[in-house]
């Protein structure tokens, strides 16, 4: 399996799920375990660029994929633009959630472009999908925070996705 | 400790032969759910509702995790099921008497239970798919076979351990939608306590063809109220040939839950039920939203 471009082998034991062995094998930390029973979100990391939960993942299912955790999202030192803007638009209060909260946003804007359709899109016909309020709130819906910083997360996942208008 | 290894098979017949080892057990990840709908956007307009069934369920990430055939034969819900400590059941300890069936049961069903498990199979995609006529094809050491998604999963009788009609070691190999005329015509609509990200209370998967005022013929199948997919059949006799009214929504969703067997927490599904099939029936009736 290649982690945020690094080879790391897959677990001998074939228990291990996904998200144990990113934090515990592999040091990631930024990877959070907050249900570990796929109702929260904290451990979204992506795998060939789709968004997944890594809790209810086994790490050898995923061997020979490409999987990225929140610290490859940092390029050259340089925060990810949707990092910057979760600093700039209050988009957490304590930080638990975030990690998974930018991981599922990149997965969610990569949706979008491909014209995958969510629960409220009104004509399952379009090919290009505005992702406006409404849109974005569907689809970052498997993402609790309960800090509730919903409404900054929103606004930074807003900026960097969807132009100021959303 | 369980102690558990993983091999990967490289076709059907290979994963056939390796599941033969004593213990194995097949595991997903291998076929997209959103593929089915990713493929064209003409295959998600033809079956408008197997596309809203398949957005309305669980959230992104578990759906592009999740897949088709582990969708068909993930275990109904039942929160004493997973009360591994505290609570008896009948699924997971057959014989042993079920704590839900007096206790804390809204989300539970309230057509086809038995005194002996309560609990509702929570798919969306298979309400949508057992409305459409879906087949599934299996594949085993014995050969092939087809069985309709109507008659995959079991109704709990006295033995709610046994959830489908699968033989051990049987692998889904496809789920085929027959050609529909109609399909386009159809929607699902899932009622529940938030607005995403949520176990139905009540879902309701519809198409509806019209000769003029009067109902030629309807699909209509149910979510969050049985221990299967639920196809109504008694509603859907009970429409064809009549005007489309909210009339004859009412008669027939009233001939269908007629059947119904509410449990103290859950009799509010009867009323919600009732109404939600009536207002899908008249959204298709006036064309709105596919």
């Amino acid at each position: 399996m290649i982690i945020n471009g690094l080879e790391a082998p897959v677990p001998a034991d074939a228990r291990v799920s996904l998200l144990d062995f990113v934090r515990e094998h592999l040091e990631l930390y930024g990877t959070k375990k907050g249900c570990n029973q796929g109702a929260c979100g904290a451990c979204t990391v992506l795998v060939d660029g789709e968004r997944i939960l890594s809790c209810l993942a086994l790490a050898v299912q995923y061997d020979g994929r490409e999987v990225t955790t929140i610290e490859g999202l940092v390029d050259d030192g340089a925060l990810h633009p949707l990092q910057q803007a979760f600093i700039d638009h209050d988009g957490f209060q304590c930080g638990y959630c975030t990690p998974g909260q930018i991981c599922s946003a990149v997965g969610m804007a990569e949706e979008v472009a491909r014209g995958v359709p969510s629960h409220v899109t009104d004509d399952l016909g379009v090919t290009e999908i505005a992702l406006d309020d409404d849109e974005l709130r569907e689809r970052m819906s498997g993402n609790l925070c309960r800090c509730g910083a919903h409404n900054g997360i929103v606004e930074a996942i807003a900026e960097v996705y969807a132009g100021s208008g959303a | 400790m369980i102690e558990l290894t993983y091999s990967r098979a490289s076709d059907a017949a290979d994963a056939i032969r390796r599941a033969e080892a004593e213990g194995a057990r097949y595991l997903g990840g291998g076929t997209n759910l959103v593929d089915l709908m990713r493929e064209t956007v003409e295959g998600r307009t033809r079956y408008p509702m197997l596309t809203r069934a398949i957005v309305a369920g669980a959230s992104a990430q578990i759906r592009n995790m999740a897949t088709v055939g582990g969708n068909l034969l993930q275990r109904t819900r039942c929160s004493y099921f997973y009360d591994t400590d505290g609570s008896r059941c009948n699924k997971r300890s057959p014989g042993e008497g079920c704590d839900a069936s007096e206790g804390f049961n809204r989300m539970h069903a309230i057509l086809g239970a038995s005194p002996a498990c309560v609990a509702t199979h929570p798919s969306d995609m298979c309400v949508a798919l057992v409305a459409l006529d879906a087949v599934v094809h299996l594949q085993s050491t014995a050969g092939e076979r087809t069985v309709a998604l109507g008659d995959l999963h079991r109704l709990p009788g006295d033995r709610p351990d046994v959830e489908t009609v699968l033989e051990p070691g049987e692998l889904i190999t496809a789920v085929q939608l027959p050609p529909s005329d109609f399909a386009a015509h159809s929607t699902y609509r899932k009622v529940r306590d938030r607005s995403s990200y949520a176990f139905a209370l009540v879902s309701v998967a519809a198409a509806l063809e019209l000769d003029g005022g009067t109902i030629a013929d309807v699909r209509l199948a149910l979510g969050g109220v049985a221990p299967k997919p639920w196809r109504a059949w008694r509603a859907e006799a009970a429409l064809r040939g009549r005007p489309a009214t909210e009339a004859s929504f009412l008669q027939a969703a009233d001939a269908e839950l007629a059947g119904a067997r509410p449990l103290a927490g859950n009799a509010f599904k009867v009323e919600l039920a009732r109404r939600t099939i009536a207002a899908v029936l008249q959204q298709l009736t006036e064309g709105a939203r596919p």
